[in-house]
């Protein structure tokens, strides 16, 4: 399947849930930034690649894909809950990238200027996650 | 004071951009890979880099490949669950949370402590 853009969703989320992302991400980002300062970077560190957003993403998924049945006349499906663990699985694959932005930048950093590493390491991010996505699609692993 | 409303406000603009695009990508698993974007890494990063300097926010860094690995085995838990127990996503996705943890802190006490 191609990879393309869908607004539809913009339009069935509820400026509640914008605002409980930005929240959510905010509050997360100043927890990390604190545990960091009690404890140390090395455990701040960990706190990087908390699961912040996936939760939230996961659980809309699930629900709008519930409401979509629901206003079809159908009101016990598992069709959200399957949505969501694909929405996962992406994820599963997004971390594995998210482990190579983390070396990245712990290699490169201390010796070069922070915006182009920052910039590199994001391109390499997406790079990465659209290539496992890709050798998944192919069913190379499973 | 100032540092902390500056590290909440990108930190909730960045969280909000990735969830917006991880919204509107098709197909869904696609979009998936979003869920694990860096997020709250790129907000950090920035703002360390500048207030603490680059070997801090390095050495962050490393640390962040635990989380990674930690997120990883959070995924693949919650496709579990949710795939194959039928469980649902909010309860699933918040009940894992403990699994992401005990990852991180496993690899840290492992290699980084």
């Amino acid at each position: 399947m191609r990879i393309h853009l869908n607004l539809a969703p913009l339009k069935q989320t509820h400026w509640h849930e914008y605002v409980t992302r930005f929240l959510l991400g905010g509050i997360i980002t100043v927890a990390t930034g604190l545990i960091a300062k009690h404890f140390g970077p090395v455990v701040g560190g960990l706190f990087l690649a908390f699961p912040a957003i996936f939760p939230s993403g996961a659980t809309l998924i699930d629900k709008h894909e519930r409401d979509k049945k629901r206003r079809a006349g159908i009101s016990r499906t598992i069709r959200g809950r399957l949505a969501a663990a694909l929405d996962a699985r992406g994820a599963a694959m997004g971390s594995i990238a998210l482990a190579a932005f983390g070396f990245l930048i712990w290699q490169c950093l201390p010796h070069h200027n922070a915006v182009v590493i920052l910039t590199t390491a994001v391109s390499a991010w997406l790079v990465l996650a659209v290539l496992l996505w890709r050798v998944r699609k192919l069913h190379i692993c499973t | 004071m100032v540092e902390l409303a500056e590290r909440f406000l990108l930190g909730g603009l960045i969280v909000s951009v990735f969830a917006v695009v991880a919204d509107v990508l098709r197909p869904k698993g696609f979009a998936g890979l979003f869920g694990a974007a860096p997020s709250v890494a790129l907000a950090t990063i920035t703002l360390t880099q500048l207030t603490e300097g680059k070997q801090y926010a390095a050495l962050e860094a490393r640390s962040m490949i635990a989380g990674a690995l930690a997120f990883l085995v959070y995924a693949i838990a919650c496709v579990y669950f949710m795939a194959k127990k039928h469980r649902r996503a909010m309860p699933t996705t918040l009940a894992m949370l403990p699994v992401w943890g005990a990852c991180a802190l496993g690899l840290w006490s492992l290699f980084l402590k």
